[in-house]
């Protein structure tokens, strides 16, 4: 209830963000954050003493990250600044394998001493569970890379932007709301900072700089007499860029169907904050959908998500293997299933590709968490499911040799594991843009942005909501509707996957706070594709009255 | 690191206050040590060790604040942490709602520490480990689980007299047991503050049984039926609809507590006349500290009697625009119950399906307070009073404000995830697909 609550104060609703506390770290001023932290010579240092000591003591494999995440976050409500928050976290977590078995210990004492106990404690970990180990840990090789480095390509570091033109900009967006009728409206960015050094007994020494950044807000429209309200929230994505994400180029604008504005790689927040407190008025008196079958136009800000939960997921080897049964779950999409190779995931049309290098993207870094130089591999190719997302104490389990290195804690105080890269669906080759595909459905439905989701625990049954709903009739958008959702099955929802846009129509989807393991952590990742049509599937009215 | 005890804390924040210079200031110092353990595939997969503690500085100055924090306590780093928070109180922008410190406040006793759960050991949480793993392995199952337990203190002091300290222990656990077939699963849930409480073997056997028991469920149709829901289960519908007990957002118009005429339901019958759901901080059952972080005192409060909405959360800034005295945030919630046992229920029921919890809830509609999700871990068609077979899982689409009106029986009441909630029997609770899901 606590972290419900957090959401409750920040002001955007429920399900618009998870902030987990542990995340917002010690509170700093805002020139702290451009302080440059520890040089590298004196992180390589310490970094050998728990590798040494890990080795002294019996460890057989032992990894050290010292990180420093800095966060800046703002909140605004009308015209309110509610909070500014600078935060800095700063430590080393270990990570060692003794007697076959892992052992992990984190400290924010970062000094010679404190390293030492942090790796005898961990050691200590690792031999107190190895009595009941049953599988001795097997790493595949890794790659030595030496001292190198690597960082988020970005062209204006949001430590550098004063916080007032931040908190005007923000301010701005909610004026232009208010003023094109909002009731109510809530604003926040989120900016992120990782400074993360790695050194393993492997050889490498690691030091990488990741930048990403989310702004967003909610938008609200009351009909007091009506006993109505409804919010529209932002169509911006979380992207892994800098500032310049907000520059609102219009170079990267695109235009969607009953005048949406979408964004690509640059988002204009005070424009879609008109169009949002228009949306949320004309919201109140949509129609309320008839249930049936529908052909679906899915925009990628909306299908990001449905990719996230019905493919990224199910396709994470730690779930297929058992590892989350206690907690998000197994995944149908079972070894047997892959080992047949001719699992059909989705229509012979659908590719579905796990990438950590994609520019513009949350999850792109240059080395994984446990130092393996990422790349890009196929998860379904012409609809067969091909591969999973597995990291080296994994892929033996898959007659594999090579990490996919998609391996990330959120923090220096959390063990790394498998997490999800990016995984997205590529565009169709042949010319076709989202103005011919509406032409093309003769009933159907536009769905545009993030709503309410919801999968089971094996990845088979979901339901989604969205942002905004368009009635489609006989090729033309006849006008908004609501109380939408759809219900369907992984399998049968991407087989049913018959039309996506070129790629001028392609853009990331983001997920900024994705939860996973036992203490929950999350990481930030997207997922690309064009707009998609998806034939005959089952709508639901989710009106109700109490 | 160290659990400070009451006067260690005191001196340390009183050193910190004597620091300030500005108009107004606030302090919070907290610390904590946890452990954990985590397996699957029967063997144990990752574990771990944290420590943390920080002294966290809010300085105002008129209406404008700034907040800094650090970890080291000597009095050098004390004075760096009051100054750097005046000065960026000094660069904020004005908060219209920022509301003065408040005075010296009187909190009833806490009963959240427990010595036993202070000392528990990596060789406690590895014997937890295998009391899951070694049954479920005799029985062609397989366990996942997770146990974790934690030892932790806060405190605060502020320059208009506050002072305020607790201390508090707690353990979790949850464990799923998945049939080597993967045809059936079956959890388990247990909190307590005190973890002599805690039987890992008795917990894990109940979720072995549910595996085994739920193995090759039939499909039957959806639509609405009489469900008994386990506390787990209902949980966390009501957790979602305390959530929604903020008078502001219902005095702004959007909260399923507002009104036409721009008011809120207090005082409404919202629900059946039997539901009556109260916070409590000093229960015996499910403890949490006597006050909140903002320093202001819990204490028992009713929320909604017979059905009739008694208390909103008021913060203070909106307590004082509507005359009102605050009321904080529940930190527990406690349903009443009955004297049925699970079995009762399950005998008094013609047709029904007993559910153990469900999975992924996520807001549909705020306006209705509609909520969808899944069953999950062990689902049980009942047919003239008997368990008769599992059956596949469901996908439900419903509000807790519609299924409290459609309570039939309340049961005994069982401490999940910190509250204090009663199995449940309702009917017509709306199933609207079938998922494949084990």
């Amino acid at each position: 209830m606590k972290r419900r609550n957090f959401v409750q104060y920040a002001g955007l609703g429920t399900g618009a963000l998870l902030m987990p506390s542990l995340l917002m770290g010690r509170e700093i001023p805002q020139e702290a954050l451009l302080h440059p932290g520890m040089d590298n010579a004196v992180k390589k240092r310490l970094a050998d003493v728990a590798l040494n000591t890990a080795k002294s003591l019996g460890a057989t494999y032992a990894d050290a990250r010292i990180g420093r995440y800095l966060n800046q976050y703002v909140f605004t409500r009308e015209d309110k600044v509610q909070n500014v928050v600078n935060t800095e976290s700063f430590g080393i977590g270990i990570r060692v394998i003794a007697n076959g078995t892992w052992g992990f210990s984190s400290t924010n004492s970062v000094t010679e001493d404190g390293i030492k106990k942090a790796t005898e404690q961990a050691v200590a970990i690792a031999k107190a569970n190895s009595g009941i180990q049953k599988e001795p840990v097997v790493l595949a090789p890794v790659q030595t890379h030496g001292e190198v480095s690597w960082k988020t390509p970005i062209t204006k570091d949001f430590r550098e932007v004063p916080v007032s033109d931040k908190v005007d900009l923000l301010l701005s967006a909610n004026a232009a709301a208010m003023e094109n009728g909002a009731s109510f409206v809530n604003s926040a960015l989120f900016m992120v900072n990782e400074q993360k050094y790695f050194a393993s007994t492997d050889g490498n020494y690691i030091d990488q700089d990741v930048h990403r950044i989310w702004p967003t807000f909610g938008v609200t429209a009351i009909d007091r007499q009506a006993g109505k309200f409804k919010s529209r929230q932002a169509m911006s994505a979380p992207m892994g860029m800098g500032f310049e994400y907000m520059d609102g180029l219009d170079s990267e604008k695109l235009e969607g169907p009953a005048g949406i504005k979408l964004y690509r790689n640059s988002y204009d927040i005070v424009e879609d904050a008109v169009l949002a407190a228009q949306q949320a008025q004309q919201m109140l008196t949509a129609k309320s959908v008839e249930a049936g079958k529908y052909d679906l136009v899915l925009e990628p800000n909306h299908l990001g998500l449905t990719i996230h939960e019905s493919v990224g997921h199910p396709l994470e080897l730690d779930r297929v293997l058992g590892y989350e049964a206690n907690y998000a779950g197994t995944s149908f999409a079972t070894l047997d299933k892959w080992k047949s190779g001719d699992f059909k995931y989705g229509s012979d049309i659908v590719n579905l590709v796990a990438d950590k290098t994609q520019p513009g993207s949350l999850g792109a870094v240059g080395y994984d968490d446990e130092g393996v130089k990422t790349k890009k591999w196929d998860l379904v190719r012409n609809g067969i499911l091909t591969n999973y997302q597995a990291i080296r104490d994994q892929v033996h389990m898959i007659d594999q040799n090579e990490s996919h290195g998609c391996c990330y804690a959120q923090s220096w105080d959390d063990v790394q594991f498998q997490r999800m890269p990016n995984v997205s669906l590529e565009p169709g080759t042949e010319k076709y843009g989202i103005a011919d595909m509406i032409r093309d459905v003769e009933k159907g439905i536009y769905i545009a942005g993030r709503g309410s989701y919801s999968i089971d625990q094996q990845r088979y049954n979901f339901q989604f909501g969205g942002t905004v709903f368009y009635e489609i009739r006989n090729g033309e958008v006849v006008g908004m509707l609501d109380d939408v959702a759809y219900q369907s099955n992984t399998q049968e929802f991407w087989n049913s996957c018959v039309k996506i846009c070129d790629e001028s129509d392609y853009r990331l989807f983001g997920s900024f706070f994705d939860g996973k393991g036992q203490p929950s952590q999350i990481s930030a990742v997207s997922h690309g594709s064009s707009t998609s049509r998806f034939n005959d599937v089952n709508v639901i009215n989710t009106g109700r009255t109490i | 690191m160290a659990i400070y005890t009451k006067d260690e804390a005191r001196t340390i924040l009183e050193k910190a206050l004597s620091f300030s210079k500005a108009d107004a200031c606030e302090i919070n110092l907290n610390g904590s040590n946890s452990g954990n353990i985590r397996y699957a595939r029967n063997t144990v997969s990752t574990s771990g060790h944290s420590s943390n503690q920080t002294l966290v500085v809010q300085s105002s100055f008129g209406k404008k604040s700034g907040t800094a924090t650090i970890d080291e306590f000597d009095d050098a780093s004390l004075e760096k942490v009051v100054r750097r928070a005046e000065e960026l109180a000094q660069l904020s922008p004005e908060n219209p709602e920022f509301m003065e410190p408040l005075g010296p406040q009187e909190y009833a006793d806490s009963r959240t520490y427990r010595e036993s759960t202070a000392n528990i050991t990596p060789e406690y949480r590895a014997k937890v480990a295998s009391s899951s793993i070694d049954p479920a392995a005799a029985q062609d199952v397989t366990a996942a689980g997770f146990f974790n337990d934690s030892e932790s203190f806060s405190a605060m002091i502020n320059s208009n007299g506050l002072f305020a300290y607790n201390q508090a222990t707690g353990m979790d656990f949850t464990v799923t047991m998945r049939t080597n077939d993967g045809t059936g699963s079956g959890w388990v849930s247990r909190d307590y503050n005190d973890v002599t409480k805690f039987d890992a073997a008795a917990a894990s056997k109940i979720a072995i049984d549910k595996a085994v028991m739920s193995r090759e469920a039939r499909a039957i149709e959806p639509g609405k039926y009489t469900v008994i829901l386990e506390p787990a289960a209902s949980n966390d519908l009501l957790s979602n609809m305390f959530s929604s007990f903020s008078a502001r957002s219902a005095d702004e118009g959007r909260n399923f507590m507002s009104t036409p005429d721009g008011g809120n339901k207090l005082g409404q019958k919202i629900v059946d006349e039997r539901v009556t759901l109260w916070s409590d901080p000093q229960h015996p059952d499910v403890p949490t500290a006597t006050w909140n972080g903002a320093g202001q005192p819990l204490k028992k409060t009713m929320w909604i009697e017979n059905g009739v909405v008694k208390n909103l959360a008021y913060d203070r800034y909106w307590a004082e625009q509507k005359g009102v005295e605050p009321v904080p945030f529940p930190s527990n919630a406690i349903m009443a119950g009955g004297d049925a046992s699970l079995q009762d229920l399950i005998e008094s029921t013609s047709k029904g399906i007993l559910v153990t919890r469900l999975w992924y809830i996520r807001s549909v509609d705020p306006q209705t307070l509609l909520y969808t999700g899944l069953t999950r871990d062990g689902t049980f068609y009942i047919e003239n009073g008997k368990i008769k077979h599992p059956v596949k899982n469901f996908r439900f689409n419903e509000s807790p404000i519609i299924m409290l009106n459609n309570l039939e029986t309340l049961g005994q009441q069982v401490r999940i995830d910190g509250n204090l909630i009663p199995y449940m029997k309702i009917r017509d609770f709306t199933f609207t697909s079938l998922s494949d899901a084990v």
